[in-house]
């Protein structure tokens, strides 16, 4: 078994956890979804930190990211596959 | 792993048992603070648990400060109380709540004495029930005598990962054995609480559930000023990696595994349906929420952190576990259970959740927690609104 980089819960999600200490720049990341226990490979755009998101696909403005298989919020700025996911381009949609 | 059937334990006279055996000197409000540390300060193996309410509180407000005053005395992890009130009926009423558990609890009030009579008086009653608790031995008592609260604090993407689901591992293995298990933090389901509503063993309960969360959140919706950022999500929680409060409660909402929750109890309510899952309407600041678990009669608590919560209760022990392995090196003096290996995959959920009530047991027969071993003993009690 290749290291694991990142981790994803659901096979729906489009976006995975980092779970090393930081992804690098053209890193080629290793992800696993926990769900069915299948592999992925996908190409980290940023220094990602332990803890953060990575976009598994293209997102554009209003899309709604996946995680747990459930709706956690919107992208208010696009998001291109392999960038980081948090608080400068997504929000709530509650409160 | 095979798991034990029974854990060392006091037996009380209502037939509960407890995991520590405490005796408190409770002040009924703010003002009689200091007369309660003054004797918890003369008599060894006493504690204080001041705090900052109980004058001209009114209606729910008052009843919930009550259901906690009498609740936490009432805690099967403590042996004996001393109470110590401004004025002599609300102290009374409490006494005579506590009382009705069997365990020995006396109440002092001030007006008319003073604080150095009061401390005299109160100090010697106290010095005869520590005397007597010395003497009680941990017996064995069946492992559904474990009465598990859980609640996360400084949660990241960690949490959701593997603490919480760690926790949930435990519910799952502990549940068919008869314990009880409560979970809280209403505002923190924001976002699950529909797919949380489901997990109501009845209509009824769900039903509860959605009526408890609609409250809270008409609540915050009422008092918020901007989008809650920093609080809802914390900065400790978007440092760690989560971005809105849909993601922290689906994260959060991992520690019940696949159980079912039985009843919705109002903050500080003891469960009377028996063995089984419980969710309570807390707020999800840890140590209001662990002090309000622990007045409903819980006698172990199990937090899981990602960034690094340090809390802990006077009367019942906090077991604090973690999947981050930077929270491991860099605080590890405040972690009872590591898991970060889950990360690495060099363990497994099931693996994990064994550890975990390994732990459980260790602290249920007495092994101090971190949080003891470091003196944390945050009394919060919730305040509904302010007082007349």
């Amino acid at each position: 078994m290749s290291r694991t980089d990142l981790i994803i819960h659901d096979e729906k999600d489009n976006v995975a956890v980092v779970v090393i200490d930081k992804t690098s720049k053209n890193q080629e990341c290793t992800g696993w979804i926990m769900e069915n226990d299948k592999t992925i490979k996908i190409k980290s755009i940023n220094e990602i930190p332990l803890g953060h998101k990575i976009a598994l696909q293209d997102l554009k403005e209003g899309d709604t990211i996946l995680k747990y298989g459930h709706d956690i919020g919107k992208v208010v700025k696009s998001i291109k596959k392999g960038e980081h996911v948090h608080v400068q381009n997504v929000k709530t949609k509650k409160w | 792993m095979e798991i034990p059937k029974s854990f060392l334990g006091y037996k009380r006279e209502n037939g509960r048992a407890g995991t520590r055996n405490h005796v408190i000197i409770l002040p009924v409000d703010d003002i009689s603070n200091a007369c309660a540390e003054a004797v918890a300060n003369n008599i060894k193996g006493t504690i204080a648990l001041p705090h900052s309410y109980g004058r001209l509180q009114f209606g729910a407000d008052l009843e919930l400060h009550f259901r906690t005053m009498i609740g936490t005395g009432s805690n099967p992890n403590v042996a004996a109380v001393i109470v110590i009130g401004i004025e002599p009926k609300w102290t009374k009423r409490i006494v005579d709540g506590i009382s009705k558990t069997g365990k020995p609890v006396e109440g002092f009030h001030i007006e008319r004495t003073g604080d150095i009579g009061t401390v005299m008086k109160a100090s010697k009653k106290a010095q005869e029930f520590v005397m007597w608790a010395s003497e009680k031995q941990r017996e064995e008592c069946p492992l559904s005598d474990l009465w598990i609260s859980v609640k996360c604090g400084e949660s990241d993407t960690t949490s959701g990962l593997a603490s919480n689901p760690t926790v949930g591992n435990l519910m799952d293995k502990l549940e068919p054995l008869g314990v009880h298990l409560c979970f809280g933090e209403t505002s923190e389901l924001t976002g699950a609480e529909t797919v949380c509503a489901k997990r109501g063993a009845t209509p009824e309960a769900s039903k509860k559930f959605m009526k408890t969360w609609s409250a809270y959140n008409d609540f915050i919706l009422r008092e918020a000023t901007d989008d809650l950022s920093e609080s809802q999500p914390t900065a400790g929680n978007i440092a760690g990696g989560l971005t809105t409060i849909e993601e922290k409660a689906f994260g959060n909402f991992q520690k019940i595994g696949s159980c079912k929750f039985i009843d919705v109890l109002e903050p500080a309510e003891a469960p009377t349906k028996g063995k089984g899952l419980y969710f309570m309407d807390t707020s999800s600041a840890a140590a209001e929420c662990v002090t309000l678990q622990a007045a409903a009669g819980f006698n172990i608590h199990l937090f899981p952190t990602g960034q690094g919560n340090i809390v802990g209760n006077p009367i019942e022990p906090v077991i604090k576990l973690t999947a981050n392995p930077l929270t491991v090196k860099s605080m590890g003096e405040h972690i009872d259970c590591d898991v970060s290996k889950i990360l690495s995959r060099e363990m497994n959920l099931s693996e994990a959740g064994d550890e975990l009530i390994k732990t459980t047991i260790r602290v249920a027969n007495g092994r101090l927690t971190c949080a003891e071993a470091l003196g944390h003993k945050e009394f919060v009690m919730t305040k509904l609104y302010r007082s007349a």
